[in-house]
């Protein structure tokens, strides 16, 4: 089997590439959506922020641990809220009369 | 227990590509967004369960308060604002990215190097994206919403001085990297590359935002990726390295839709520039709204082109009466949409398909230019850049960027609010020429004014 270090770096290529096919041949107007979806996305890292504070130790690290959830938080709910609303501009279906 | 965790992050990783791949259709892209939020909903709460974990007082309440906080501001702001609140909140994922990498470099120190040198490199490296994606969204925030100037800031060898701030970061990265581990050097290393983050962006005057915020949501997607590879959490790794593929190849796109390459943002200092030469002919002519309704009454053909003035106006809905009271009058109308109308791609069409205007009427840069010759009246409401013909004149700042042909129409509305220079800071021709008129005022009340006119003709 290959070693881990080897199996991360095809996870991060393989999910280059899905990254950047997905995104490919997107029309202009969805451009502002989709990067404030991908800003949605990339709000995971709350899951991260969770688990470091949850095993952090010393003061400073609950303090920056704290911190990391407070921003993480942020980034996930309000790149969700503001997606939503730029893409209720688009539920009504583009070529109704 | 920790099969369910697995599990649910690899649902979430699959779900997220998904829900990306619909967001990148119009028809589908609500059902994307409704998707990534059950994902990231799902993901949360298993984490919960991560084994080991205490502290849960503080990690509700942070959530709590961050996620509240965002949410409610996210729901209130108005349509106008949304760029800017995409920049803050993706500079709050950067710092959460950076926030991480800070803990584990000083649990490292604290438990004598525990972390493997690979761990270490890709924690240093996410912790310094992410750090320049925080406090460079911070300033990008700044600008759009008016807080600091939005014009470029430049100073006498700006590049070399920023270059060394970002090399001494770096040196402290790898002191940190070959063993003087330490809480200072930890400190000064997120010092350094936060101020390296502020001063990359201040070069960049606010037309070039759109780019740059683009560039930093993929930043803060890469520094989440390797701060996952970092503390081994897979659904981090995917959606991170996803977010800063798709991010990096949207944000050439958008560089592209305003013919400007990334180097150029970065480093060019656009809209620091002071106008030069190009002796302006001509004079300002005023014009009451009245009198500009009832011209286009008996035009055949309108164009309108919305850009800023109309979004800062909340003029959208006037817009659409406007375009229904010439409709009644058997005028045709169409809207011509520059690419980057606005402060963001697609920013005016999500504005005015807010108003109800239906999408086909709504015609990009390469179809409706051939039709100005052919139209009566061009209406500009507050837009300037996008249709300086000073675009077209080779050593114009502007020069390149594809505009719209508003000079070639028969007439010429400009509406404004009043005599300032456009975004890029750069003197309009357009607004001096004999086919020009300029209506001065609140775009709402002047849009108002014409349609009271319209109505009473």
């Amino acid at each position: 089997m290959i070693d881990s270090t080897w199996a991360a770096l095809y996870i991060f290529m393989l999910a280059a590439v899905a990254g950047y096919e997905v995104i490919s041949r997107v029309p202009v107007v969805l451009h502002t959506p989709l990067m404030s979806g991908s800003n949605f996305i990339h709000g995971i890292v709350l899951v991260g922020a969770m688990v470091v504070l949850g095993r952090a130790e010393t003061t400073t690290e609950q303090v920056i641990g704290f911190l990391g959830v407070l921003l993480a938080a942020a980034n996930a709910a309000g790149g969700y809220a503001v997606t939503e609303r730029m893409l209720e501009m688009f539920e009504r279906k583009p070529k109704e009369g | 227990m920790d099969v369910i965790i697995q599990l649910t992050y690899f649902v979430t990783a699959f779900l997220f590509i998904m829900g990306l791949k619909q967001m990148s259709h119009p028809a589908t892209a609500k059902r994307g967004i409704v998707w990534a939020g059950y994902a990231m909903a799902a993901a949360v709460i298993v984490t919960f369960a991560w084994p080991g974990l205490h502290n849960f007082f503080l990690i509700i309440l942070g959530i709590l308060i961050g996620g509240g906080a965002a949410w409610v501001v996210a729901k209130k702001v108005a349509m106008t604002d949304m760029p800017q609140m995409v920049a803050i909140y993706n500079g709050m994922g950067g710092g959460a990215a950076g926030a991480i990498a800070a803990v584990e470099l000083l649990r490292n120190v604290a438990h004598h190097g525990e972390m493997s040198i690979g761990l270490l490199v890709l924690a240093i490296l996410g912790g310094l994206i992410g750090s320049v994606s925080f406090s460079g969204s911070m300033v990008a925030f700044a600008k759009l919403q008016g807080l600091i100037n939005s014009r470029a800031v430049t100073f006498p060898f700006q590049q070399p001085i920023n270059m060394a701030v970002l090399a001494v970061s770096l040196i402290f990265g790898l002191m940190y990297l070959f063993g003087v581990q330490n809480g200072t050097v930890v400190l000064w290393f997120f010092l350094l590359t936060l101020l390296f983050g502020v001063m990359m962006t201040i070069p960049i005057g606010g037309g070039d935002m759109p780019v740059v915020i683009s560039l930093y949501n993929a930043f803060t997607g890469l520094a989440v990726g390797f701060e996952g590879f970092a503390i081994g959490n897979p659904a981090m790794i995917i959606a991170g390295t996803v977010v800063g593929a798709a991010g990096t190849l949207l944000t050439v796109l958008m560089a592209k839709a305003m013919n400007r390459s990334l180097y150029s943002v970065l480093f060019g200092a656009f809209g620091a520039v002071e106008q030069e030469g190009g002796e302006i002919k001509g004079s300002l002519k005023p014009m009451d709204p009245e009198d500009a309704a009832s011209m286009m009454a008996f035009a055949n053909k309108v164009i309108i082109v919305p850009g800023y003035g109309m979004a800062v106006a909340q003029a959208q809905q006037k817009v659409k009466e406007l375009m229904e009271e010439l409709e009644k009058r058997g005028v045709e109308v169409k809207f011509a949409i520059h690419p980057v109308a606005g402060r963001m791609p697609g920013h005016m069409n999500v504005l005015l398909a807010e108003a109800g205007i239906p999408y086909e009427k709504l015609y990009d840069l390469d179809e409706i230019n051939p039709e100005f010759e052919t139209a009566d009246v061009a209406l500009v409401i507050g837009a300037n850049d996008v249709v300086n013909p000073a675009a077209r004149r080779e050593g114009s700042p502007l020069y390149g960027m594809p505009i719209l042909d508003v000079d070639k129409a028969k007439q010429v509305f400009v509406l404004k609010r009043g005599r300032g220079k456009g975004f890029a800071g750069i003197e309009n021709e357009l607004f001096y020429a004999d086919n020009t008129n300029m209506v001065y005022g609140d775009a709402s009340d002047t849009l108002n004014k014409m349609v009271q006119a319209l109505k009473n003709f």
